[in-house]
């Protein structure tokens, strides 16, 4: 590890691709016969197996959540706020795993393989996922590891319905669940700007019905306002107006339409990196599998019927100023969970950066995950927390 | 544990499934569910007191009991505890038709606003009261809604609720907890346990 990292980063950190090589059985019908997942490992599994924690990723997500690939890399996996030693999911107590969900454009099987039946890219005629099927595939990803049960599943936004998702397709799997800036469902509004983005995406001239790989060619335009609307509903109101207000480039106004104000150059530099780096296929796909996620639409929209099967105790978490999983919808899922007979606790977390706060240092978000993930090492080693 | 905990504490059967009304750091929540195979759900606001229930694995809800109990169905347990929060809730009558909707039974423990020493604070020195149960000055105090040992019987007289016991005693950690005698003079706590109905 070079010294230059802070002393609580898991360093640098390798990714590892996992082969499966029996068939995965997806929500739309067909059938994936082979697929890969990379992933990452921080910390060391015990002796018993029993202090695995995975963490699952949010719609632009990846395997790499904490460290760093190179000892000259600069920015630390998504989550490495929260993950490393002595942090609140502490790799000196736990074994985690983050994953890349099939679909994505970060190392699992997904738009950009090869379809072995064609032995041409997937393209658009990659599966749509679903948040069981993700899970299904995790799950495999676990039996490989030798993982019966984990410690904790643990997730944010997209991450936490696959967290949810893990309680009721594997309860007897699941020790501890951490739902984080999540919705058992996404609301009609949440599906609009889905959709927009989307509609962004497929109308780009470069995107070719999705086949733009054989033209050689990378919906930009497209990806980056599905980036840009995208970004906007990640933070709050509050957030922009304190980070940018009506700040302008320039002393003066343009009169124009190049940029002019510090907001829309914020917004154009996000759209432009996540054009460059993301996969436009599995930007869709993503969007899809938020949109798809209803657990209680399989039982008459009765969300307590759908967690039955919950079988480990629920952490749930939302943030005060998160307007695209607003808390109310995390109060949804408690109050469900309440329904059923559940075990739940719940924190509405004061934080003033909307829906990304789930990603950023806060004082009482660290003391309460903190609280619990303590206890759940605590109740692996029989000590008090 | 606190003196009004502990005799709290004794009251709860086995196995019961309770909610704890301002539950705080989970510590009698956690006593019932080690000791007793209690089960159940603290509610708090104070994030301090969220963080202590989730180190000892009670279940914690961050929830503003003016809020009402909305999120708990009828008879969703069997008991409910509300300790030091009645007098700062903005319809104490309103949330002791909630505790009784969402159990059959339910304990209330508050300062008794009528005890000796708060009498003569009022009496002798004409200024409201400041004591170990009632450390606030007038003008900060959380508590909007003080009562008495005798006006809490009332309220239960005039709603048809039935009390199954009654209990006062000083605030204090040592806990002596006096006879029935005299309860609305001598209890610094006054503590309630009523049942729905008649």
């Amino acid at each position: 590890m070079s010294a230059s990292f802070p002393s609580d980063s898991v360093g640098v950190v390798t990714p590892q691709i996992a082969t499966f090589e029996s068939p995965l059985a997806l929500a739309c019908g067909k059938t994936l016969e082979r697929f890969e997942l990379v992933y990452e490992t921080y910390g060391t599994l015990n002796a018993e197996r029993s202090n695995a924690v995975l963490i699952c990723h949010a719609l632009s997500g990846h395997h790499h959540a904490a460290g760093y690939h190179t000892a000259d890399e600069r920015k630390p996996g998504w989550w490495d706020a929260y993950i490393g030693p002595g942090k609140v999911i502490d790799t000196d107590r736990f074994f985690v795993i983050s994953l890349n969900n099939l679909g994505g454009c970060h190392g699992s099987t997904g738009p950009a393989s090869l379809n072995p039946q064609t032995g041409h890219q997937w393209g658009p005629t990659f599966p749509v996922m679903t948040v069981a099927d993700w899970v299904h595939s995790q799950a495999r990803l676990a039996d490989q590891l030798g993982i019966e049960r984990f410690a904790a599943v643990v997730g944010g936004s997209l991450g936490g319905m696959q967290a949810m998702q893990w309680t009721i397709a594997y309860p007897e799997r699941v020790a501890n669940v951490a739902v984080i800036a999540a919705t058992p469902r996404l609301s009609a509004q949440n599906i609009a700007f889905n959709e927009v983005a989307r509609q962004a995406i497929r109308s780009d001239p470069d995107f070719h019905d999705g086949w733009y790989a054989d033209h050689e060619a990378i919906p930009k335009l497209g990806l980056k306002l599905a980036r840009m609307i995208g970004h906007i509903t990640y933070l709050s109101e509050h957030s922009m107006g304190s980070r940018f207000g009506r700040d302008l480039r320039s002393d003066q106004l343009n009169f124009g339409y190049d940029v002019e104000f510090q907001v829309e150059s914020y917004l154009r530099h996000q759209g432009d990196t996540f054009s460059t780096r993301f996969d436009a296929n599995t930007y869709l796909l993503m969007t899809k599998a938020l949109d798809y996620f209803d657990p209680a639409g399989q039982h008459g929209g009765d969300l307590a019927a759908a967690l039955a099967p919950v079988a480990c105790p629920y952490l749930v978490v939302s943030f005060t100023t998160d307007w695209r999983f607003a808390p109310a919808r995390s109060r949804e899922l408690v109050r469900a969970l309440l329904r059923a007979g559940k075990s739940v606790s719940y924190i509405n977390v004061d934080s003033p950066h909307g829906h990304d706060a789930f990603l950023l240092p806060n004082e009482q978000y660290e003391a309460v995950f903190g609280s619990y993930m303590r206890r759940i090492h605590a109740d692996i080693t029989g000590e008090t927390a | 544990m606190r003196a009004d905990l502990e005799l709290i504490y004794d009251w709860i059967p086995e196995h019961a499934r309770i909610l704890d009304l301002g539950c705080g750091d989970g510590t009698l929540l956690a006593a019932l569910a080690r000791h007793k195979n209690v089960t159940g759900y603290g509610l708090e606001i104070d994030p301090d007191g969220i963080a202590a229930c989730l180190g000892q694995g009670v279940n914690v809800l961050e929830q503003n009991l003016d809020d009402g109990l909305g999120n708990f169905v009828d008879d969703a347990c069997d008991l409910v505890i509300m300790t030091q929060a009645l007098q700062v809730l903005r319809r104490p009558d309103a949330m002791l038709d909630e505790m009784l909707r969402v159990a059959p039974e339910c304990i209330i423990a508050f300062p008794n606003f009528a005890y000796w020493k708060h009498r003569l604070h009022l009496t002798f020195r004409g200024r409201m009261p400041v004591s170990r149960s009632l450390p606030h000055a007038w003008y900060d105090t959380p508590n909007i809604h003080l009562s008495t040992f005798q006006d809490f019987a009332q309220l239960c007289r005039d709603k048809g609720v039935t009390i199954v016991d009654e209990a006062v005693g000083s605030a204090d950690h040592e806990g002596h907890w006096t006879s029935r005698w005299w309860p609305n003079l001598f209890g610094e706590t006054a503590i309630f346990r009523v049942r729905r109905g008649r």
